[in-house]
């Protein structure tokens, strides 16, 4: 039999019967848009991780200052830093290490002619730019040299440069940074958000010396917040942190039972932690919208079955006029694939929009992709043929004779 | 055209049983008999006289128990559903009581149905449609549903879907039976038309008298067997 027939003949029945056809199909719309949405939600959710931990540099080390708990939890520690400027110079030469620097966090106020804005500043050294592996939109990161100098001069992330310049050339200009002035020398590329959500091109790097001494006014002079360190490869971090681990109990003669006065941490590794915590909360969201599409399945089945009942004469008659039960199996089955994919098209639909809608009004990252869109899809085809085929195969496996004699 | 010499449809023998709650009902007892290609036949008896039974295996929907059935030499009981199916679809036509039209679907529809089975194309099975609803002369009503349409003219139409595939047989289950007289003897007549001038072979069920007289072969049937079957004179509408 020719398979155009089945679909019309499917079509003539489904349009026939409307407002069940539609509420049959509003289980896989629902479901379907609701594992649209899910997926798009979780989807979203990892690729802001991934850009996140992409934009963090890879096989990174942050040596705080201070001592952890032995819960995790960091310690705050009103003391000074312990750790130095030269502590950074010697994890930078471990051979297991590329880079290490000292980096000295602050806030401050910048001025730029009449325009003025808060933003974070950064005491480090060229080796920042390595380890955060963070190029140059314009101009360049400062020298070693002008870290020894104590140099005036600044490198401004995207946001300052808009905030501050707005379509002028940053490049050269004076800006205030608590009031002491510094030439801006490069601006930074964007790099967006960070793991903890802070806008990472909201920031101002300066020497670590200059910041200390013209902008902090610190009368810790060659301490550093924390160090941020590369290792060579990812094989080599676990053999970096015990070298790093070891280089600074020597170096802060720390003794055999003493606690440390400093904490590494393995920012790759609490990275991946992060992207598998999204994505087990995204397969999550994609399990619970998955039980509602099964449940449109059984909908599905339940209205098959019905009009399997109301039909059987029809079923008779044409029995009778000559279709197989083969033929008989397909316009049912057909039917309910029918129902199962348009009411997937609309759900695509309401899932798509629906995901644009938490978008642009919850202003929460959603990602449609491709193969979550296939795969509702094909779950609704499989769906359509599995919960079909019963109710198909019940009208199939009727007696022509018992089936006219229904009323 | 039936092989010559041997009947369309040959009967040897045939019974039907079916089970009921405390045994065995048995609806056909033995029935033997033959029907040449081109007969006009009636079929009478009482309800529970085995008519629709018997009527139901010779339109092949259904199997005997025993015996035999060869309709233009192959022997029915040993085939399969498909091609129980397949030789309804090609060779058999049914004109019920109750029409048994499909209400969703226009006339055209309804007598195009067996072409789809047949397997033909969506247009030519409307050409085929058209003209043979043309030819019960309700070729301007094809866009018509069932419920728009009188009991005759449903009537009509259920014989145009039953002639749309060239059968060679039409079985007629009471085909009158839910119609008025004037209707019934119109249906008659072109009934009797089919017959005379195409040469289509016809098995009518009915237990009204005067609607068997049309044919001109009359078999009686109690309590699962044939008590009488005998020629008559064509009855003039």
């Amino acid at each position: 039999m020719i398979f155009t027939s089945l679909f019309e003949t499917a079509w003539h029945a489904l349009a026939t019967h409307r407002m069940r056809s539609f509420l049959t199909m509003l289980g896989m719309v629902i479901g379907v848009a609701a594992v649209i949405l899910m997926l798009a939600i979780g989807q979203g959710a990892q690729a802001m991780v991934r850009s996140a931990i992409e934009s963090m540099g890879s096989n990174l080390f942050i040596i705080m200052s201070g001592a952890t708990t032995t819960g995790g939890a960091r310690v705050a520690t009103g003391n000074a830093p312990s750790l130095t400027f030269d502590d950074a110079d010697a994890i930078r030469d471990l051979k297991d290490l590329v880079a290490a620097a000292p980096v000295s966090p602050g806030s401050a106020q910048l001025i730029y002619g009449g325009v003025n804005w808060s933003t974070s500043v950064f005491g480090t050294t060229p080796d920042y730019a390595v380890v955060r592996d963070w190029p140059m939109a314009a101009g360049g990161f400062f020298s070693d040299a002008d870290v020894r100098s104590g140099a005036r001069v600044a490198v401004i992330g995207q946001v300052v440069a808009r905030e501050l310049f707005g379509d002028e050339d940053p490049i050269g200009k004076i800006i205030r940074i608590r009031q002491a002035p510094f030439e801006v020398i490069g601006v930074l590329a964007a790099k967006g958000q960070s793991l903890d959500g802070r806008d990472q091109d909201d920031a101002v790097m300066v020497p670590i010396s200059s910041a200390q001494q013209k902008i902090f006014s610190s009368s810790l002079r060659n301490r550093a917040r924390f160090i941020m360190a590369q290792a060579v490869s990812e094989k080599s971090m676990d053999a970096a942190e015990a070298a790093i681990n070891d280089l600074l109990r020597s170096r802060h003669r720390i003794g055999v039972g003493q606690e440390d006065d400093f904490t590494v941490r393995n920012l790759t590794a609490i990275a991946e932690t992060a992207a598998s915590t999204t994505r087990i909360m995204s397969l999550l969201l994609g399990a619970i919208a998955a039980i509602s599409l099964v449940v449109g399945g059984i909908g599905i089945m339940n209205i098959m079955l019905v009009s399997v009942t109301e039909r059987t004469r029809e079923i008779g008659i044409r029995m009778a006029i000559g279709a197989r039960r083969r033929d008989v199996l397909w316009q049912f089955l057909i039917e309910a694939l029918t129902l199962s994919l348009i009411g997937c098209g609309i759900g695509l639909l309401l899932g798509i929009g629906g995901a644009w809608l938490v978008a642009s009004l919850a202003g929460l990252p959603v990602a449609v992709t491709p193969s979550s869109v296939l795969m509702a899809v094909g779950v609704s085809f499989l769906i359509g043929v599995f919960f079909g085929f019963y109710p198909a195969r019940r009208a199939a496996g009727l007696d022509p004779i018992e089936a006219l004699r229904s009323q | 055209m039936a092989t010559p010499g041997k009947p369309l449809i040959e009967v040897v023998n045939l019974e039907k049983d079916y089970p009921t709650g405390g045994g065995v009902f048995q609806a056909l007892r033995g029935v033997s008999l033959s029907i040449a290609a081109g007969e006009f036949v009636a079929i009478m008896g009482a309800s529970g006289s085995g008519k629709s039974t018997f009527m139901n295996l010779l339109g092949c929907l259904d199997r005997p128990t025993r015996g035999s059935y060869h309709l233009d030499g192959r022997d029915v009981s040993r085939l399969s559903s498909d091609q129980l199916a397949a030789l309804r679809n090609r060779e058999i036509g049914f004109v019920f009581q109750g029409f048994n039209l499909l209400p969703k679907l226009t006339a055209l529809d309804n007598v195009a149905l067996p072409l789809m089975y047949a397997g033909m194309g969506r247009e030519a099975r409307r050409r085929q449609a058209q003209a043979t609803l043309d030819r019960v002369g309700l070729g301007e009503r094809s866009h018509h549903t069932p419920l728009q349409l009188s009991g005759g003219q449903q009537q009509r139409v259920a014989i145009a879907r039953a002639l749309a595939s060239r059968p060679r047989i039409i079985f007629a289950d009471e085909p009158t039976g839910n119609l008025d007289s004037e209707t019934s003897r119109q249906v008659m007549g072109f009934f009797s038309q089919l017959n005379r001038e195409e040469g289509i072979t016809l098995v009518l069920v009915t237990h009204e008298a005067d609607i068997a007289a049309y044919a001109r072969r009359r078999i009686r049937f109690q309590d699962g067997r044939v008590v009488e079957d005998v020629a008559q004179a064509e009855a003039t509408a």
